[in-house]
């Protein structure tokens, strides 16, 4: 256990951040987890009190502030409506770090970051594994939405309907480095985990989108996790390791932009790196800044850049509703550009449903802890969509497409679900 | 700390996951959103059900273990501080509707409503529940109703207490009282829901609300004057209902404020304006456009340098924009904001502005001045830094300053936040000693063990 001096210095160079709450308690009224609980240590509020108490030693117990700060989706929305702009987000991720560090990670989440995450090898080596035998533990359930459940994993996976590792990983294509087309672009293809190992098609889809609008691609295949994951757990030693693995292989920035498919992958290039560049040399942290200005989402990119506009729909055009992630639209702003994207395919219309933009409860590793708090949230969500109509949602984010195909499933709905990209990527020949 | 038996007991009418007392959940309890000292309770209960709360209540009585009720935590007096400790007791599970009548235009709601989502379940029945605290988003009735909470629309519309028909609780012993009735006109007894209004649950626990709803205006108009100065602004008040128009919201702001609105949200505000007024009228739409016609004319005759009037829902919406940007404008600017809400006769404000802007000269105080022009709600708003123990000491000497300054010109401490901790000790400058030793008996009477949010209003 690391020094406790330590930790309260460091809490308290948070404390400029913390003292711009004014404690209207504001932030009640948009969080997704606080609706569900009511309790002051689920909001921001709540939580930015505990972190000022204990910063200034009222509190003694720095289990339970962590305990009570790990209980976030870290989805953003007290942020984007704090009336005084507090970033509340930014507060937490620093503060799990420093309390992380002060207490130490749990042996379970030792073993995932620092003994697989930061390991490609044998992370991809163990999920390759798992794709081989998964058909053997697991049932398919839904056909439309392709989910299975396990009942002889259920103690591990409780009553999860999950989606199917892939056959083989979008890595298994191999390292790209292609000239740009007529488009004159040239971008870094930043896949992310879930693409690469699960959601595959999303990223052949991307390819496919490059290709036909002559983009280059940059993609090389040694590069890992965003390390959003590992920062969430506080865990700043993987972190720093995965951030510097990728930057090996994206720091030469010989690329105009960098592209990713998940709303948190394009959020840590281009907010979380420059948030957390302590502990970088100044040449590292020149890269991680040049990566924030060149980082996008594909949403983004095709309406964007390549110009991809609307279409009139075809009359017998299958209804599509859009999620709106949590990073995607409340960090990056990327919201039109999804609606856009999907209504260049004449064969789609876009059905609105009640609060797009309300967070679908997965938040990452918040749902492997608090399933049960998660799944309300989510089923909540799956009630909205369900009440549109749609054939389809869309959704341009992986966790939250694993965390809806869960609720979906588990309801017996027959919708699918999408990247926007997917449905996009259609249109192409 | 609480016994365990005590513990076990509670756990028995709420569920042992609603009971909390472990250090971290107590200190997530101990403060609300006025700028005061934590305090921390020794429990916290979150019944689900209303029977609970009674014998929550009773418990407490028997016991002799203070109790303070908390909805959402927002108000801005301390009314919510468990300053005793004992026991907080949440309410944001009893947060139903039980019923909109539309014939006889009324609601029956349970205290944890939250008040936003109340007046948007009313609104899809084609009525209107008026009162819209600046905190309604998160804001419970319960807690709208213990505070007497105004808003934008107080002038017009009247505040909380006009929508008060009817109040049941829980009295001291736990015992379920009713009050009020669902009829337009009650003279059965004492008017018991308008001593619960504004009594900061010193009384009794309220559980649920008979609350009144009205027609919705079927038009309204929305424009902004600019001014060169406070005193113009304030004659076009004062003349715009001296000819008989009550807009249903005026508001104001000074030069200050439209600076730092126009530097956070860039609405387009001129910062070299005086002030400026933002005024909406609502009605039959031939009404409104008579009532717009008006207040244009009476802003222009009275200095106004310019005038926009809002031509469509957009528009509308642009000119509130800057309305609903003045608090998180001036928050901003440092970190802690000082929320105040003096109040005068409206045709004191020049005089108060004046008063306001000596105050900041003489304790060297940032102060931003927005407000509910049309009933003299003024919002002086300090900015600071509560770590800096000598700024805040002189944010406290200016603090009684404006209370001084605002009882000399016949106002009142608090418009519509509350007395609760924050402002008890001036209870007595504002009325007399008579007057607070009546409340005092009232409350006697009804709390013999004084275990009902102890402390709050009344002081000791």
């Amino acid at each position: 256990m690391a020094d406790l001096n330590q930790m309260l210095k460091l809490l308290g160079e948070l404390d400029d951040q913390i003292v711009g709450c004014m404690r209207c308690g504001m932030c009640q009224s948009v969080c997704p987890l606080f609706a569900e609980t009511g309790r002051e240590s689920d909001v921001a509020r709540g939580k930015i009190a505990l972190l000022e108490f204990l910063g200034h030693e009222m509190i003694k117990d720095t289990k339970a502030v962590k305990d009570r700060l790990d209980k976030c989706l870290l989805c953003g929305s007290c942020a984007a409506a704090c009336p005084s702009g507090v970033k509340a987000v930014d507060i937490f991720i620093k503060a799990r770090a420093i309390i992380t560090a002060y207490i130490g990670l749990s042996p379970i989440k030792k073993a995932i970051f620092r003994g697989m995450l930061t390991k490609p090898a044998l992370f991809n080596t163990l999920l390759a594994l798992g794709s081989k035998f998964q058909g053997f533990f697991t049932s398919p359930v839904n056909d439309i939405i392709g989910s299975s459940c396990s009942k002889l994993l259920s103690p591990l996976l409780g009553d999860r309907h999950l989606l199917s590792l892939a056959d083989k990983p979008l890595r298994s294509i191999g390292n790209l480095n292609t000239a740009p087309g007529k488009s004159g672009i040239k971008v870094a293809f930043f896949y992310g985990c879930v693409v690469d190992k699960m959601f595959t098609s999303v990223g052949e889809s991307i390819l496919k989108v490059f290709e036909h609008h002559g983009v280059g691609v940059y993609m090389p295949t040694e590069q890992v996790c965003c390390g959003v994951p590992s920062l969430a757990s506080g865990d700043l030693t993987s972190y720093q390791d995965l951030v510097r693995m990728n930057l090996k292989v994206f720091g030469k920035g010989d690329f105009d932009y960098i592209i990713t498919p998940c709303g948190t992958c394009t959020s840590a290039f281009h907010h979380v790196w420059p948030l957390m560049n302590e502990g970088f040399s100044q040449a590292e942290r020149d890269q991680i800044e040049m990566l924030a200005g060149k980082a996008m989402d594909i949403n983004a990119f095709i309406v964007d850049k390549l110009g991809v506009t609307a279409v009139e729909p075809a009359s017998d055009a299958a209804k599509v509703t859009v999620h709106d992630p949590c990073h995607l639209k409340k960090s990056l702003g990327v919201s039109g550009q999804v609606r856009t994207a999907l209504k260049a395919n004449p064969n789609l219309q876009v059905v609105e449903m009640t609060g797009s933009d309300v967070c679908c409860g997965c938040g990452g590793s918040f749902n492997l802890q608090h399933y049960g708090v998660s799944t309300k949230i989510g089923k909540k969500k799956r009630d909205s969509i369900v009440a549109t109509g749609a054939d389809i949602v869309a959704a341009g984010c992986p966790a939250c497409m694993m965390q809806i195909a869960d609720m979906m499933s588990q309801a017996g709905d027959r919708i699918a679900v999408k990247h926007p990209v997917e449905l996009y990527a259609q249109t192409l020949r | 700390m609480v016994s365990a038996s005590l513990k076990q007991t509670l756990a028995s009418y709420v569920g042992a996951d609603n009971v909390m007392d472990a250090e971290a959940d107590k200190h997530s309890y101990s403060y609300d959103a006025a700028v005061l000292d934590p305090v921390l309770p020794s429990v916290v209960v979150r019944p689900t059900d209303m029977e609970a709360v009674g014998k929550i209540v009773k418990l407490s009585n028997d016991n002799g273990l203070p109790l303070t009720v908390r909805g959402a935590g927002t108000n801005l007096s301390g009314g919510t501080i468990p300053s005793k400790g004992g026991i907080v007791l949440l309410t944001n599970a009893l947060d139903k509707i039980l019923e909109i009548n539309e014939e006889d235009m009324y609601a029956v709601v349970q205290t944890g409503a939250i008040t936003a989502k109340f007046a948007a379940a009313v609104a899809s029945k084609g009525l209107f529940y008026p009162p819209d605290p600046g905190s309604q988003a998160a804001s419970t009735l319960g807690g709208n109703v213990a505070e007497n909470a105004g808003g934008l629309r107080g002038l017009k519309y009247g505040v909380t207490k006009d929508y008060v028909m009817g109040v049941n609780f829980f009295d001291n012993e736990g015992n379920y009282c009713k009050s009020g009735s669902k009829t337009v006109k009650c003279v059965t007894g004492l008017n018991i829901p308008q001593l619960m209004v504004g009594s900061e649950g010193t009384l009794a626990v309220m559980s649920e609300f008979i609350l009144k709803l009205v027609p919705p205006p079927q038009a309204s108009k929305a424009m902004m004057a600019i001014f060169p100065d406070v005193m113009t602004a304030s004659r076009s008040v004062s003349a715009i209902i001296a000819a008989k128009v009550v807009p249903c919201t005026l508001e104001f702001m000074d030069n200050f404020t439209i600076g730092a609105v126009e530097g956070f949200a860039k609405v387009g505000l001129p910062t070299d304006a005086g002030s400026l007024l933002l005024i909406e009228v609502d009605g039959h739409p031939a009404q409104v456009a008579e009532d717009a016609a008006k207040v244009e004319k009476i802003c222009q005759d009275n200095g106004c340098v310019r005038l926009q009037v809002a031509k469509d829902a957009v528009e509308r919406n642009k000119v509130w924009e800057a309305r609903r940007a003045a608090l998180s404008s001036l928050a901003r600017l440092r970190p802690t904001t000082v929320l105040e809400d003096a109040t005068v006769p409206r045709s004191k404000i020049p005089a108060m502005m004046e008063e306001l802007g000596k105050i900041a000269k003489e304790f060297k105080l940032t102060i931003g001045t927005f407000g509910h022009a049309g009933d003299g709600n003024l919002h002086p708003t300090i900015l600071c830094d509560r770590r800096d123990k000598e700024e805040f000491h002189r944010v406290e000497k200016g603090v009684d300053a404006i209370f001084d300054a605002a009882l000399s010109l016949d106002g009142t401490l608090s418009g519509e936040h509350g007395i609760g901790l924050a402002k008890s000790k001036y209870m007595e400058k504002e009325t007399n000693r008579a007057s607070v030793l009546y409340s005092k008996r009232i409350k006697a009477a009804v709390d013999p063990k004084n275990i009902l949010n102890p402390g709050k209003i009344l002081g000791e």
